[in-house]
């Protein structure tokens, strides 16, 4: 059994950019926002830095291939720099390449930096792009919202919640993450919303309507991990650890096999059973302060309260309703807005979900501050539900 | 009498597009123009979707005519398989090999395309009965037809196939015999690089043209087999021209009663198929012994002769021309159905730009999984799956190498999820897709086709269709595959006879 990476890597410094339409920025520039606020908190210079791991998922769209863009976007000094891909979990993954490279000792302090410059297409949503050569034979052309709403009919009938009684479920998560998204200045939509709105909104993707789908965002975001004992070195307190780091991928057996009913994520479920397991917790809805789960769509963040096994099956919609997930409820869940109104700059999502984890423990998080939170749990999803990676990470306070 | 060595029609089959134009339609929007339209605005054409063309309409007519084989279990071996129409998706591209590719058959099947004709369908079938002895045969004839705005034609064509195998032995219809008579007689024409039909004044053609080559051509068949116009128990000829079957019946000694009605109200003419579908038609009421003559037009004359068998009412209930003909939709939205078959310039959106050309190569490669459907089987674990992969995906398998091919488009399947995505390009928005499970195992993330707005439904049952996924206008390429579309087929199948 490997011996997990509980405690093994310390944040340092972390810094995110303004998310939103931002019309007079590159990519690059995006980049220079966030790593400028992550080396100021971190108090230390780019000569610091050992590794770099780099995400962003459409590349095409701005930056191009390679970790070419951030050496030169930051002028860093020859050192190696990977660039990760992995649809809508890229974040997390430059993330975990950076703890990795610390805990095995190769790299004294690595920086994780995520970027994605989203609205440089002419139109709404996310950029429509080719699949490959083979791919593009078969597969629908699905959108996002087409791909991730066919939850809600499986939902549905799996449990026989009524079809009308989840839409109100899933209204209630925007309007939730709306009312907290307000409170947060760098976030892309900062409107408080009521029920009607969303359930009178435009259809999107039946049963999704447009207040359903997160945001689509430019930005970046960034973070500087070390080891505990050079964090403190450099004269940090409080330290914030990585207490666990887990993903799952898909095999293809959702997509072509009979077992899955198309109602949950198979992959988000073994992701979070063995984080739990790495960063021992054994009752997440008791241990657990606060969340940031991959609310790419309403319906995502309902089915994934059960995945990650806060809810029982099948009564994630009533826990929401009855306002258990709520900023003043037992268990706050996107308390920065999540992707609904942070936004969703995809390489720099998985990284973003962290930012909110870590003002958050060190009490700067503002008209949004929790009391005292101690874990705090990650879920960054990337791809269908019928074929994705899930990733999942626990952070908490080194010394609790 | 038909001995032993006879050839003629072995089974039927047919298909007609879902959509109906009301004509209503056509001419509420195109009468200021033209009102001598206002005199078709009778009754409904089929149109094809989007997604439908002559290809697509002859798979489908072809698995008609082959119900209930299973393409997977080897049956029926088919010798030759012939594709007619004057739609062919593909100039250079042979399109009866497209067809075989997506029914599986063997590629040592000889595939030949019968084209630039009206007669083609007709010409096409007598061919297919000369040379038939080589083993069965497969013929098939479609027609999508494209015409201008505003024309008599809009409203009076119609798009459908119809199939038959063809050989010898256990004959639903013999062939008698026929006729063919070749003369460049223009009533219309279109030209390599034009769209559109070119048409001359009616009156001329129906007075020098039918009135007068039909008749010989005709009269040549009937004595070449022995018969009268009397012994004629159902007479088939296509022609828009009112009143024009008749009077070539009459002036044959044909019985008024024989000529057989020309779909005009429920489908409309199908081009090169119609003669072929109004056969179809025909079969599916017909009784064992009677007399069917068959007419093709088309700068000539093409005349057919068969008699029905006793083993025409044992064939196994299929759809048909009737089946698919209550299979139906109106459609009312004039502008979609121009929009359809791109007379309309439209703004599509920045959504719709995306280029994405096809990999002749990867296609080749996987031709089998694209056009012919077909997944795999694991010989270890017997779980069935799409695609066919190297590894099999039993969670409880997973070996390498263990696949046999399994074709998927006759498993009967169901929906699993579904939605309608208004986000996402489609020319008929909202596109429908969906997890689609097959019963016997396997399941695709498939699009949809042929959906009302709030007819999909989990647990719905759906049956697997060969479709255009896209069209590559840039390049001129058409990238089929297949789509699930709501199951009709049992509550539409009818018997072989009445």
């Amino acid at each position: 059994m490997a011996r997990g990476i509980k405690d093994k890597v310390a944040i340092l410094g972390m810094g995110c950019s303004k998310f939103g339409e931002r019309w007079d920025m590159n990519a690059e520039d995006l980049i220079v926002e966030a790593v400028e606020e992550c080396l100021e908190d971190a108090g230390i210079e780019r000569s610091s830095i050992d590794a770099a791991w780099f995400s962003t998922a459409i590349e095409e769209q701005h930056v191009g291939k390679s970790g070419v863009p951030l050496a030169v976007s930051l002028r860093l000094p020859y050192i190696p720099v990977t660039r990760v891909e992995n649809y809508c979990a890229s974040g997390t993954e430059s993330f975990r390449g950076a703890c990795y490279a610390v805990a095995s000792g190769a790299a004294d302090i690595a920086l994780a930096v995520g970027v994605e410059k989203l609205k440089d297409t002419g139109y709404g949503g996310l950029p429509q792009r080719t699949r490959g050569a083979v791919a593009d034979m078969v597969w629908p052309n699905a959108s996002a919202p087409g791909s991730f709403a066919q939850l809600a009919t499986a939902y549905s009938a799996k449990h026989g919640v009524d079809p009308g009684e989840l839409k109100t479920a899933m209204a209630r998560v925007s309007v939730k993450s709306h009312a907290n998204g307000a409170k947060n200045p760098k976030a892309h939509l900062r409107k408080e919303i009521d029920i009607d709105t969303v359930l009178n909104a435009p259809m999107v993707a039946e049963p999704l309507g447009l207040f359903d789908c997160c945001g689509v965002s430019d930005g970046s975001a960034a973070a500087l991990v070390t080891t505990p004992e050079i964090a403190r070195s450099l004269g940090k307190t409080d330290l914030v650890s990585v207490k666990a780091l887990q993903l799952a991928v898909s095999n293809g057996q959702e997509a072509s096999h009979n077992s899955w009913d198309g109602s949950y994520f198979m992959t988000t479920r073994r992701a979070a059973e063995r984080a739990y397991k790495e960063a021992e917790i054994r009752k997440p809805r008791d241990e657990v302060s606060m969340f940031e789960v991959h609310d790419c769509f309403s319906i995502t963040e309902l089915v994934t309260m059960e995945d990650l096994y806060l809810s029982e099956e099948g009564t994630a919609w009533k826990d929401i309703l009855d306002g258990f997930y709520d900023a003043d409820g037992r268990i706050p869940c996107q308390i920065d807005g999540g992707l609904k109104c942070f936004g969703h700059p995809i390489g720099a999502s998985g990284l973003r979900m962290l930012y909110e984890m870590y003002l958050q423990f060190h009490g700067r998080a503002g008209a949004r501050q929790l009391d005292d939170p101690k874990i705090g749990m990650t879920h960054n999803l990337g791809g269908f539900p019928h074929q994705n990676v899930s990733s999942v990470s626990i952070v908490g306070r080194y010394d609790a | 009498m038909p001995g032993s060595d006879t050839v003629g029609l072995k089974a039927y089959g047919a298909y007609v597009p879902r959509l109906r134009l009301s004509r209503q339609a056509i001419a509420e929007s195109n009468a200021w123009f033209n009102p001598a339209i206002k005199g078709l605005a009778r009754g409904e054409r089929a149109i094809c979707n989007w997604d439908e063309d002559s290809l697509t309409m002859g798979v489908e007519a072809a698995r008609d005519c082959l119900t209930p084989a299973r393409l997977d279990e080897g049956a029926p071996a088919i010798a030759a398989v012939t594709f007619a129409s004057t739609t062919l998706p593909f100039d250079d591209r042979q399109n009866a090999g497209i067809l075989a590719t997506a029914l599986n058959f063997d590629e040592t099947a000889v595939t030949m395309d019968f084209a630039a004709s009206q007669r083609a369908g007709t010409s096409g079938l007598l061919n297919a009965l000369r040379n038939a002895g080589a083993g069965d045969s497969l013929f098939v004839a479609a027609d999508k037809r494209r015409t201008r705005a505003s024309g008599p034609q809009e409203l009076q064509f119609g798009d459908a196939a119809a199939a038959f195998t063809v050989g010898s032995g256990n004959l639903i219809a013999d062939y008698l015999g026929g006729h063919q008579l070749s003369t460049d007689f223009v009533d219309h024409y279109r030209g390599a690089d034009s769209k559109f039909d070119y048409n001359w004044e009616e009156r001329w053609i129906r007075d020098e043209g039918y009135f007068k080559i039909a008749p010989r051509a005709i009269a040549a068949a009937l004595e070449s087999t022995g018969l009268d116009g009397g012994g004629v128990d159902r007479f088939i000829m296509p022609a828009l021209i009112r009143g024009v079957p008749k009077k070539v019946a009459a002036m044959a000694g044909i019985a008024p009663g024989a000529v057989r009605d020309t779909l005009q109200a429920q489908l409309g003419e199908a081009g090169t198929a119609h003669p072929l579908v109004m056969l179809v038609d025909c079969l599916q009421e017909a009784a064992a012994g009677e007399t069917i003559m068959v007419v093709g037009w088309g700068q000539g004359c093409d005349v057919l002769l068969f008699r029905t068998t006793e083993a025409l009412k044992s064939l196994p209930p299929r759809q048909g021309v009737k089946g698919y003909l209550a299979r139906r939709r109106e459609e009312t939205n004039y502008n979609r159905y121009l929009s359809f078959n791109d007379l309309l310039e439209q703004d599509r959106g920045i959504r719709s730009e995306v280029d994405a050309p096809t990999a002749l190569s990867a296609l080749y490669r996987n031709r089998d999984m694209v056009l012919g459907f077909v997944g795999g089987k694991c010989r270890i674990c017997g779980t069935v799956q799409y695609p066919k992969t190297r590894a099999c995906v039993s969670p409880n398998c997973g070996a390498f190498n263990s696949q046999d091919p399994h074709p998927f488009a006759e498993i009967p399947a169901t929906v699993q999820s579904w939605t309608a995505d208004n986000l996402t390009y489609s020319p008929d928005p909202p596109a429908h897709f969906g997890m689609v499970v097959f019963d016997e195992g396997g399941r695709l993330m498939a699009d949809m086709t042929d959906v009302a707005p709030g007819e999909v439904a989990v647990g719905m049952p759906v049956r697997m269709v060969f479709r255009r996924r896209a069209v590559d206008d840039r390049r001129g390429f058409i990238k089929y595959f297949w789509k699930a579309t709501p199951d009709h087929t049992a509550e539409d199948a009818t018997g072989g006879a009445t």
